[in-house]
């Protein structure tokens, strides 16, 4: 099934607006696995006839990787350049798959200027039910046993805990929570920068651990929202040799999957 | 004999407060150290955040046994210390029990009271003594936690068994006392748990018991005091640094770290300069980007430090630490106030002057392999029963590393390289940000 992806650029040269702008991200853009959770959201963008464009080639990085990784510089360099080509559309709205460019859009975008309303896909798909548009029945995930693993900068850094599990709950699954989660959600490894370097010298990788809970819970998905974290997760998995058993997906992906799209 | 117990009572109260006057006065001085936080802001939503999580103790329930026994111990502190009051009262005005006749039989209710908080602090104690050195939590024998760590925190509670019985044994020997109706011991009190301690003193003389009775007073009072200036050197300066450190606390969405406004005005100038002078000029440029000692870090931050009562759940919640590496998140807070104190010292000995001693917060107490292990997950932050805010340090002094000395992890460079050249941490083209719409 092919997507419709409308960029900013071209809805002007139209004389057109879009009523939201999906931040698509590096991870998003770039990595194979995160590419599915893109492709998944888009095509729930257009299956409910959403109003959206991209930025395409005029994204660029948030900078959260280089704030974290302590170079203040090289995010704001980022940061205001992104914020100028935002405020050149007029962008009011953003929604994003990504947990860590959700934050810094939200919390550190504000200060330097670039005032949007910023949704997590999660906040963004539960609201398209809410209206209507999206309708999620179970499908073949109906009484599926799904643990859902909370992204840092989603879940303790902005609250949101709720609406990953509602959607989850929409499809009918038996939803099981780990032995940390919520405000006590352990970290995949992957924030702070540490995705792009190896960890300091320890006796294990913090995904292993992570993954060991997930798995604890005999779950046979591990919803994630984060593609940073579906990585680590997916890493882990591999490494206790579990692929085949469990599945790790975005709850995107869960949703397009369920609606067959 | 006359009036000399009043006066040297009076002395003890001079000298004891005025050594704790002294002490806070230097933490207050070490503390401003610091920079400016920004955090006088939103009064109501402040005092609000400190009377629910410091006053109200809201983040203690995580761990329900422990939230019970230090409640116990926080009400017994609090109300038993109304006690103190009639007690320095006697001691300045040569009286004995003022309060009772003026309270009637609210003072029994009273006293009771207080000698039912006692036992209950008492066997709080023994509980949390239990926990700490036969049970062995885990987060109590971590390796920052070894030496003084440890013997402070056994201190205090052997400080606390000792006040508790003194106070009992007091009203003890004050009860048989007024049962012999010996001058001045007016018929005043309930001694609903002292009463079991009376058998160990019955059979003793007037006077012998009246010694002991004024040996428990005298003893129980000087206790306090000596407590009360143990906390300067202790983790114990929780009990007052976290009231004003929830009030100052950061009220912000975890996820947003702080942004470095002087940085803003020479990006600003780089990328818009027309824009640029539209921005308010910083009042003094910045001499240093990020934090290698005590004196970058904000008030705020130093603040933390003196707050931290070392209960670890800090370091027990970080994925770091989890997994063996070494950061702590509750080393950072002890090393920064180790590192603090040893400033403040250094002050003191040069008269006023901090003196350059060749040593900083950054490799002579906090390693770079600490740092760069941080994943800032803020579990920290969240456990943190006083709002302390490790990650903010860890971040700050990460910024030094990286903007003033080029010292990030080989990997981080290549990443940051990245976004520099085509605006992503990975060497994919910007050109190339559409093509997954065509990948199968």
């Amino acid at each position: 099934m092919s997507v419709e992806v409308p960029t900013l650029a071209s809805l002007q040269a139209q004389g057109k607006k879009a009523a939201v702008v999906f931040w698509v991200g590096c991870a998003g853009s770039f990595d194979d696995r995160a590419k599915k959770i893109t492709k998944a959201f888009v095509k729930i963008l257009n299956h409910t006839q959403t109003s959206f464009a991209v930025l395409g080639t005029e994204e660029s990085c948030t900078g959260d990787p280089a704030k974290r990784a302590g170079n203040e510089f090289l995010f704001q360099m980022q940061a205001l350049q992104n914020i100028s080509t935002l405020d050149s559309y007029g962008v009011t709205k953003i929604v994003t798959t990504c947990p860590h460019c959700f934050n810094t859009l939200k919390n550190e975008y504000p200060e330097l200027g670039g005032h949007y309303k910023v949704m997590h896909h999660t906040q963004f798909l539960k609201s398209l039910i809410k209206e209507g548009s999206l309708k999620v029945e179970g499908g073949s995930y109906k009484g599926k046993r799904i643990t859902y693993h909370d992204p840092c900068y989603l879940g303790r850094a902005n609250k949101i805990f709720e609406a990953p599990r509602d959607l989850i709950k929409k499809l009918d699954a038996e939803l099981v929570e780990m032995k940390a989660c919520k405000t006590k959600g352990l970290c995949c490894g992957a924030g702070g920068a540490q995705m792009f370097k190896d960890a300091e010298e320890g006796d294990k990788e913090i995904n292993i651990e992570r993954t060991e809970q997930a798995l604890d819970t005999q779950a046979e998905i591990i919803a994630a929202a984060c593609p940073f974290c579906n990585t680590m997760m997916t890493d882990g998995i591999k490494n206790k040799k579990q692929e085949d058993e469990v599945k790790i997906m975005d709850v995107a992906e869960l949703i397009a999957n369920a609606n067959n799209l | 004999m006359g009036y000399l117990p009043n006066f040297i009572f009076l002395c003890l109260l001079i000298f004891g407060g005025g050594f704790f006057t002294r002490n806070i006065l230097r933490i207050k001085r070490n503390i401003l150290l610091g920079k400016e936080a920004g955090r006088n802001d939103q009064k109501s939503e402040r005092w609000k955040h400190m009377v629910r999580v410091a006053l109200g103790q809201s983040k203690m329930g995580v761990k329900p046994v422990a939230a019970a026994l230090h409640l116990v111990v926080y009400i017994g502190f609090i109300l038993i210390n109304i006690e103190l009051l009639e007690i320095i009262l006697d001691g300045l005005l040569g009286t004995h029990r003022l309060f009772a006749p003026l309270l009637g039989s609210i003072y029994d209710f009273l006293i009771g009271s207080f000698e039912i908080l006692a036992l209950l602090v008492l066997i709080a104690v023994i509980f949390f003594w239990t926990r700490r050195n036969l049970v062995k939590i885990e987060r109590f024998w971590k390796s920052e936690m070894k030496g003084w760590p440890k013997r402070d925190a056994d201190y205090i509670l052997y400080f606390e068994v000792v006040l508790m019985l003194l106070f009992l044994s007091m009203n003890a020997t004050d009860a048989l006392l007024q049962q012999q109706a010996a001058e001045s011991y007016i018929k005043a009190g309930s001694f609903p748990v002292s009463q079991f301690l009376t058998p160990l003193f019955e059979g003793l003389g007037l006077e012998a018991l009246i010694l002991l009775e004024r040996s428990f007073w005298w003893a129980h009072i000087t206790g306090i005091i000596i407590f009360l200036n143990y906390l300067y050197y202790s983790k114990h300066l929780h009990i007052l640094l976290a009231f004003p450190n929830t009030f100052y606390a950061n009220l912000d969405s975890q996820g947003k770290f702080s942004i470095d406004t002087d940085i803003k005005r020479e990006v600003m100038l780089m990328l818009f300069p027309e824009k640029a002078a539209t921005e308010p000029e910083s009042s003094s440029p910045p001499d240093k980007f990020g934090a290698s000692d005590v004196f970058d870090l904000k008030w705020t931050q130093l603040m933390n430090a003196y707050s931290c009562t070392e209960c670890g759940r800090c370091t027990e919640v970080c994925p770091a630490n989890q997994t063996g590496k070494k950061l702590s998140p509750r080393k950072i807070m002890m090393d920064t106030r180790d590192r603090l104190e040893e400033v403040g010292i250094n002050i003191n000995v040069n008269k006023g002057v901090f003196e350059d001693d060749q040593k900083q917060l950054l490799n002579d107490y906090i390693s770079p392999e600490e740092l760069w292990a941080c994943t800032s997950c803020n579990a920290c932050v969240e456990a943190c029963p006083v709002a302390i805010d490790p990650l903010s340090i860890i971040m700050d002094m990460r910024q030094y590393l990286v903007m003033e000395q080029s010292a990030a992890p080989q990997e981080l460079n290549a990443m940051m390289g990245n976004i520099e050249n085509n605006g992503a941490p990975w060497p994919f083209s910007n050109q190339d940000r559409l093509q997954w719409i065509n990948e199968k």
